[in-house]
């Protein structure tokens, strides 16, 4: 029984933080993973900027080449920044332990991020940084607050810092909300520039959480046009039969 | 006459004095008489075949690159979606499978209520219909833990959690559900053991029994008139139509138009908006971090919504039994001499409305977050579920009615 109470105490204080902790997705992606271009983009900010912490472990690189139209050499030349083999997966050196060590955190897997966030939330996140000196590493971002990775794409994007008012709702509870940021430092892109890198690279990461949507969706309507001719058929057949009862 | 005299020679002679096979394929085919009314709400047995199989068949394939250890569970499921040669196909088939399966049980069931399929003498087909749905539930839960997500892990914990709720063996019975004091490898372990062998053959014996009880008494129909009352010269149902060819062709119909929507949601959708594979599933388990959220899927969230509704857990628990026990004993808690919804007036029609609306509305409170509201409201369509059966007995003991015609006019 006790453990039974402690459950139920574990179920509310999840469903209270939930309330409390609402993720803020203020953008919408508007990626395409049709756009080969865009992912081959993305896959190259993600090799060079994310992969040093995040791995892909159930990612192949030969099978992102394929669906990114690129050849082995290509593929090898430009995506591939460690030693690994083509055939190889997509993963990275430090270990989930280590991590946890340095970064406080074990780093999570991105494979199937896209699935388990939305791309929505992930664009947003990445484009919610802001600078916050009462962080250990000086980053805070308004979609995953306190998160802990630092802001890797800062360069691109330049520094900027959140306004916050406080306001009061009718039951009188105060509540901080934010306004705007304002830049502080300039980065080596413009915000539109910025946005488009970021909404290629969440276009890899919705790709990453499933290829084969690629294949299903070009098989998608050759596969409903059969099964549409077919319940025709069916459909007259069944009335040619029915013709005799009364 | 044709298939008398074949029936007795050559190939088929031998087989038939061995195994009576021709006579096998005319007792439930060609010379099973099915009521020729038969509308939409008749598809879904059929359909429920239909994916029984493709259940089985996909669950063949998927187990053949699956393995069940803690550790690679969730790696499996990736593997399956990228190095297996049309795995992914085979894993969404089998996932919109699971979430059909329900949807149209669902539809049959309801049917059974719209036209009283459940009355005599059809008790035993309900009761058989009713364990296959327990049994469905049992395997379509330790299906969802077979992925390992994190909400594979933290619905096996509060599901197992409830055995509990048994008084004095409660925590010994749910450390032997489990096979460890968390859920763990051993857990995994026996639930795929469970769902790909044991529960499989418990439904499709328990299937082979609902529809021998059901071929023994013949079909209900939309009228709900006996159909055997009238027969020709032949002893034939004079409103009887043989069920192969009349109703294998309107199957097929009947499948063509549930392959449509399903291969969409396979091809298009195969997520169904987090409704059918969840977005914390795509999270490996993680004993250290509950989801923000924890609820079943779709399929079990009105008896989740009745179980959150009660504040005492050992009640709550009792509360969800007793809603899906309560229809077991449907075809005697209904005690009104007519079946189909047709022939009966208004108050059952609006009554039984609202059990459907009640249904589908604890579905939704058992998705969302429980506030107040949405708790109070849980609380209101539960006393509305059993009320409903509660009303029921009454009312039906001395129903007036319309008068039921004696043969299908239309």
């Amino acid at each position: 029984m006790k453990k039974i109470v402690l459950l139920l105490l574990a179920l509310g204080a999840a469903s209270l933080s939930m309330a409390a902790g609402d993720s803020f997705v203020n953008e919408k992606a508007h990626n395409n993973i049709r756009s080969t271009d865009s992912l081959r983009r993305g896959a190259k900010t993600y090799m060079n900027y994310c992969m040093g912490c995040h791995s892909m472990d159930y990612q192949r690189y030969n099978r992102v080449a394929k669906d990114l139209g690129l050849t082995e050499d290509e593929m090898m030349a430009s995506l591939v920044l460690t030693d690994a083999k083509y055939t190889d997966k997509m993963e990275i050196v430090m270990t989930p332990e280590q991590s946890k060590t340095w970064f406080g955190i074990a780093v999570p897997d991105l494979t199937v991020i896209a699935k388990a966030r939305g791309v929505d939330w992930l664009f947003s996140y990445l484009v919610n940084f802001y600078q916050d000196e009462k962080q250990a590493n000086g980053w805070n971002n308004l979609t995953l607050p306190n998160a802990s990775m630092p802001h890797v794409l800062w360069e691109m994007q330049g520094i900027q810092k959140a306004h916050f008012e406080t306001e009061t709702d009718a039951e009188g509870n105060e509540h901080t909300v934010f306004k705007n940021f304002e830049q502080v430092t300039e980065g080596s892109m413009s915000q539109e520039e910025y946005r488009n890198t970021v909404r290629d690279l969440v276009n890899f990461l919705d790709y990453s959480s499933e290829p084969a949507k690629l294949i299903r969706m070009a098989y998608a309507p050759w596969v409903l046009l059969f099964v549409s001719l077919f319940t025709f058929l069916a459909y007259m057949l069944k009335v040619n039969y029915f013709r005799d009862v009364h | 006459m044709g298939t008398e005299a074949t029936s007795q020679k050559g190939f088929m002679g031998w087989l038939n004095k061995r195994l009576p096979v021709t006579q096998f394929y005319k007792d439930h085919l060609s010379e099973y008489y099915a009521p020729k009314n038969f509308n939409f709400w008749y598809f879904f047995g059929s359909l429920a075949l239909l994916v029984l199989v493709n259940q089985i068949l996909t669950g063949i394939w998927l187990t053949m690159h699956y393995k069940p250890d803690a550790g690679q569970a969730f790696g499996m499921v990736e593997y399956i979606m990228r190095d297996v040669p049309w795995g992914w196909l085979i894993r969404y088939l089998h996932t919109t499978g699971a979430s059909a399966f329900f949807v149209v049980v669902y539809f049959h069931m309801f049917r059974g209520l719209l036209y009283g399929s459940y009355k005599n003498p059809r008790e035993l087909v309900w009761v058989f219909g009713m364990i296959i749905y327990l049994a469905l539930m049992a395997e379509a839960f330790m299906g969802y833990v077979l992925p390992w997500g994190n909400m594979s892990y933290w619905g096996a914990k509060v599901i197992t959690q409830l055995f509990g709720a048994v008084p004095f063996v409660g925590d010994a019975l749910v450390e032997w559900v489990r096979g460890d004091y968390l859920i763990s490898d051993a857990t995994l372990n026996r639930f795929f053991a469970l769902h790909v062998v044991a529960l499989p053959l418990a439904i499709v014996a328990l299937v082979v029994l609902h529809i021998a009880a059901l071929h023994t008494v013949g079909s209900n129909n939309p009228e709900g008139v006996d159909i055997k009352k009238h027969k020709d010269e032949n002893g034939k149902p004079l409103d009887g139509i043989p069920f192969h060819p009349y109703y294998t062709v309107k199957d097929i119909f009947g499948v063509g138009c549930f392959l449509l929507v399903f291969l969409f949601i396979v091809f298009v959708k195969p997520d169904f908006g987090g409704l059918f594979l969840e977005h914390d599933n795509y999270v490996p388990a993680n004993p250290a971090v509950t989801p923000a959220l924890i609820k079943p899927v779709w399929y079990f969230t009105p008896f989740y919504a009745m179980l959150r509704a009660v504040p005492d857990l050992q009640l709550g628990a009792l509360v969800m039994l007793l809603a899906i026990v309560v229809l077991f004993f449907l075809p005697w808690i209904d005690r009104s001499p007519v079946k189909s919804i047709r022939y009966r007036r208004w108050p059952y029609k609006v009554a039984l409305g609202g059990f459907a609306l009640s249904f589908i509305a604890l579905g939704w409170l058992g998705m969302q977050a429980a506030t107040e509201t949405y708790k109070l409201m849980a609380q209101l369509f539960t006393v509305y579920y059993f009320g409903y059966f509660i009303w029921l007995f009454f009312y039906s003991g001395n129903e007036k009615y319309h008068e039921v015609p004696e043969r299908i006019e239309h």
